[in-house]
C-alpha cells in the first residue's frame, strides 16, 4: 500500500496501487481484482475522482507508446497514458496539433477523455471527446469495447466525461487538426467588471477561437480582470521561449495564498498584465499552459492542500450567479487566485456526464481551511443550485449528492455502463458504490 | 549503406534502453535496431519509435539472451549491414535476493542474464570494432555492483562482474576510436509516479536517467553514475570499514 494524492493535496490514503505497463497484460491485471479499482493517470484532477483510498489504483503512465499517425489526415492512435505534452511536442512540428487542451498539458489521453477535459476555445471546437474518433475499454469482466461516436455510441458517451467508471480506457484515436505553427496572435485586454467581461466574451466568440479571463475576486469585491483571446497564426522563424522549469520545492507549514497575499498577489498581478496588456504572438505554451514551468505548483497552499470550485451556470442567469458568487466569497475575506471566468459555446457536450454546458464557468481556488472552506462552499452551492448549474466532478471532493444529482440529469442512463469492478471516492461519496 | 548514425540497444524493453532510444530519435534521424526476446513487447516499441521519427530506419532482431553462439550470428548480422556507431547493452533483470538464496536455478540465471550476457554481447561487438578502430559500447551496470550487500548480492556480483569487465575492456581500447562506457544507474522511478512517494528521498525518473546516459556517451565518459549523485553515496559505502558496514542494513 501506498500513500497517493491528487492534485488539491487533500488526503494522502494507502492505495494498492498496480501499474498497467503492458497493454498485453491489463486484462489480466484489472479482471476480476480481490477488491474495486480505478485507474490514475497523473493525477491532476483536484478531488477524489481518480482516487479509490485503501483500494486498487490502476496507473495507466505506463502506458505510453504512440501506435500510428497518419500525417495526411491528422489521425493519431495511441495508448492511454501518453501526455498531451508529448503528443504536441510530436504533432505541431509536421503542421497538427491537439484541437482542444486544458489548462496543463501533463494530463494523459485516458484522463482527458474520462474528464471530457474543455479549453479555451470550447465555443469552436467543444471538448476533448468531440474529436475522441474511436477508443478500447477493458471492463473487468474481460470484455474489451471499442467504441465512438459512431460505433456503440452509447458505450462512447457513457465514456466520454465517464470519470473513468464504465472500465479502464487503454487505447484512442484522435482526430487532430491542421495548424501553422506553434505561434498564437494574442490579445490580453482588462475589463472593469462583468459587465465588461460579458461584452468583451460576446465580441470575441466570431473572431477569436481562444478565449479566457483571469478574475480578481478580492479587489472592491471582485470583478475586474484580464480578458485573453487568441487565433493561431503563421509567423515564422522565432525561437520557442525557453521553457526554464521552477519546482516548489517544498511543502510550506502554511499556505502562501492566504488572507494577507490574496489582496497584494491580485493587485500585483492584474497591474503588472495591465502594463502588458494588448497584442502579442505567443507560443502555446505559455498561452495554454502558462503554470506548466512551475512544477508542483500545487504544494504553495500549504500541507492542508486546497480545493477547486468550478461551476457551470445557464448564461441566461450567469452574470447574477456570477455576481453572487463573487459576493459570498469577497464576504468570506477568503479568496481566490487563480480564477478563472469564461463563456462556455453554445453545444451540448458528447458525454452523458461531460462538464460543460452552455453557459458561464468560474473556477475558483481555496486553501482548506476545514469547516470554514466549507460554509463558503455551501453558500455557493446554493447559487449554483438556484442556477441550475452544475460542478465540474474533476474538481470536486466535496459536493453533496443531491447537487451532483440535480446537475446531472443524465446520470440514471450512464449508471446502467458502469463497470461494478470498477470504484472511486467520487463514485462511493456521489453514486453510493 | 546510408549515413545515418547508427544504434543498436539490446534489451530494447528495457525502460531505460526506451527512454534513451526516444531521446536519440528526438534529435535526429537514425539507423536503429532493437534486440529483444519478446516479439510482441519489442514490436511494440518499435512502432511507438517509429511514429516518433518516421524518418528514422528501425529494424528489429528477436534472439535469446544466453547461447554463446546465437549472440555470435547475432551480432555478426547485425555488423553485416553496416558499420555500428553505439551499442546500448541494457538488458537484465531483478531478481529476487531471497529466490536466489533458496533456489540455485535462479540464482544462475540471475548471474547469466545480468552478467555474463552482457559481457559476450560486449565481447561479440567489441570484436568487430576493433577491426574498424570506431564505436561506442555502452554498458549498463548498476550502483549494486559497486558493494556487495544483502539486500541483491546476487544480482550486484552480476553487475560488478560488468563493472570490472568495463574496466578491463577499457584497458584494452585506451588510445583508439573504440570508446567503452559503463553506466551505473541508481534506482529509478516507473514513469511519472513520483506522487505516490509519500516521504523519503524521491527516486529519480527514467527520463532523467535516460537523458544522463545519452549525454555522458555523447560526451564519451568512461563511467556514468545516474543520477550522479550516486557517485559520492557509493564512494562511501565502498570505503565503509566492514564492521561498520556489517552493521547497516541496506
Amino acid at each position: 500500500m501506498k500513500p497517493a494524492t491528487s492534485w488539491g493535496r487533500l488526503s494522502a490514503d494507502p492505495h494498492h496501487v498496480v501499474g498497467l505497463n503492458d497493454p498485453s497484460r491489463v486484462k489480466t491485471l484489472v479482471c476480476h481484482g480481490p477488491q474495486p479499482g480505478v485507474a490514475h493517470g497523473m493525477g491532476r484532477s483536484y478531488g477524489d475522482i481518480s482516487l479509490n483510498p485503501e483500494g486498487t489504483l490502476w496507473v495507466t503512465t505506463g502506458l505510453d507508446h504512440f501506435i500510428a499517425f497518419d500525417n495526411s489526415t491528422g489521425r493519431l492512435v495511441c495508448e492511454a497514458g501518453v501526455l498531451l505534452r508529448d503528443i504536441q511536442r510530436l504533432v505541431i512540428p509536421r503542421g497538427w496539433i491537439l484541437p482542444v487542451t486544458p489548462g496543463t498539458q501533463l494530463v494523459t489521453v485516458g484522463g482527458a477523455i474520462a474528464n471530457d477535459v474543455h479549453g479555451k476555445n470550447h465555443h469552436v471546437l467543444g471538448s476533448f471527446g468531440d474529436h475522441v474518433q474511436n477508443l478500447t475499454l477493458i471492463r473487468t469482466d474481460g470484455e474489451v469495447i471499442q467504441c465512438g461516436p459512431h460505433e456503440r455510441a452509447d458505450w462512447f458517451a457513457a465514456t466520454v466525461g465517464g470519470s473513468g467508471l464504465t472500465g479502464v480506457i487503454t487505447q484512442a484515436e484522435i482526430q487532430l487538426r491542421r495548424v501553422a505553427g506553434p505561434w498564437l496572435d494574442t490579445e490580453t485586454v482588462p475589463y472593469a467588471n462583468l459587465d465588461e467581461f460579458f461584452r468583451l466574451a460576446d465580441d470575441s466568440e466570431a473572431d477569436w477561437e481562444h478565449t479566457v479571463s483571469w478574475i480578481d475576486c478580492i479587489t472592491g469585491g471582485g470583478g475586474r480582470g484580464l480578458f485573453m483571446r487568441g487565433n493561431p497564426t503563421n509567423a515564422e522563424d522565432r525561437s520557442a521561449p525557453e521553457g526554464r522549469k521552477l519546482t516548489m520545492p517544498i511543502v510550506p507549514p502554511v499556505s502562501l495564498v492566504n488572507r494577507l497575499s490574496l489582496r497584494p498577489f491580485n493587485m500585483a498581478y492584474y497591474h503588472i498584465k495591465k502594463w502588458e496588456a494588448g497584442r502579442a504572438i505567443t507560443h502555446y505554451e505559455p498561452f495554454f499552459y502558462p503554470l506548466d514551468n512551475l512544477l508542483e505548483w500545487n504544494r504553495m497552499y500549504g500541507p492542508k492542500g486546497f480545493f477547486q470550485y468550478q461551476s457551470v451556470v445557464p448564461r441566461e442567469v450567469g452574470q447574477d450567479a456570477v455576481q453572487a458568487m463573487l459576493k459570498e466569497i469577497a464576504r468570506s475575506g477568503d479568496g481566490s487566485f487563480l480564477a478563472v471566468l469564461k463563456t462556455f459555446g453554445n453545444r451540448q457536450p458528447v458525454g452523458m456526464l461531460s462538464f460543460p454546458q452552455p453557459g458561464v464557468t468560474l473556477a475558483l481556488d481555496f486553501p482548506n481551511h476545514g469547516e470554514r472552506t466549507h460554509k463558503l462552499f455551501e453558500r455557493l452551492d446554493a447559487i449554483v443550485r438556484e442556477a441550475k448549474g452544475r460542478i465540474y466532478l474533476a474538481k470536486d471532493a466535496r459536493m453533496p449528492r443531491e447537487l451532483f444529482e440535480a446537475g446531472y440529469p443524465r446520470l440514471a442512463e450512464f449508471m446502467k455502463y458502469r463497470d461494478r469492478g470498477i470504484s472511486s471516492g467520487l463514485s462511493r461519496r456521489l453514486m453510493g458504490s | 549503406m546510408n549515413n545515418k548514425n547508427r544504434i543498436v540497444i539490446i534489451g530494447a524493453t528495457s525502460a531505460i534502453a526506451e527512454h534513451c532510444a526516444r531521446l536519440w530519435l528526438q534529435k535526429q534521424s537514425i539507423d536503429l535496431t532493437l534486440v529483444g526476446r519478446d516479439a510482441q513487447r519489442i514490436e511494440r516499441v518499435a512502432t511507438d519509435l517509429k511514429v516518433r521519427s518516421p524518418e528514422s530506419e528501425i529494424r528489429i532482431v528477436r534472439t535469446g539472451f544466453l547461447d554463446p553462439e546465437a549472440i555470435n550470428a547475432t551480432v555478426e548480422n547485425i555488423v553485416q549491414s553496416g558499420d555500428v556507431d553505439v551499442v546500448l547493452i541494457a538488458h537484465g533483470s531483478l531478481p529476487e535476493q531471497a529466490d536466489c538464496q533458496d533456489d540455485l536455478k535462479a540464482c544462475r540465471e540471475a548471474l547469466d542474464v545480468n552478467g555474463v550476457s552482457p559481457v559476450l554481447y560486449a565481447e561479440a561487438f567489441a570484436k568487430q570494432m576493433a577491426k574498424t578502430n570506431h564505436g561506442t559500447i555502452a554498458l549498463i551496470g548498476s550502483v549494486a555492483g559497486d558493494r556487495g550487500r544483502k539486500s541483491n548480492y546476487v544480482y550486484g556480483a552480476a553487475k560488478g562482474l560488468v563493472t570490472r569487465y568495463a574496466q578491463g575492456l577499457q584497458h584494452r581500447f585506451a588510445g583508439t576510436e573504440v570508446k567503452v562506457v559503463l553506466i551505473k544507474p541508481g534506482p529509478t522511478d516507473t514513469p511519472m509516479t513520483a506522487h505516490f512517494k509519500g516521504k523519503g528521498a524521491k527516486l529519480a525518473s527514467v527520463e532523467s536517467v535516460a537523458k544522463q546516459i545519452v549525454d555522458g556517451i555523447e560526451a564519451g565518459k568512461p563511467v556514468i553514475y545516474a543520477p550522479g549523485k550516486w557517485w559520492l553515496i557509493m564512494m562511501i559505502i565502498r570505503h565503509l570499514p566492514a564492521t561498520i558496514f556489517n552493521k547497516i542494513n541496506i
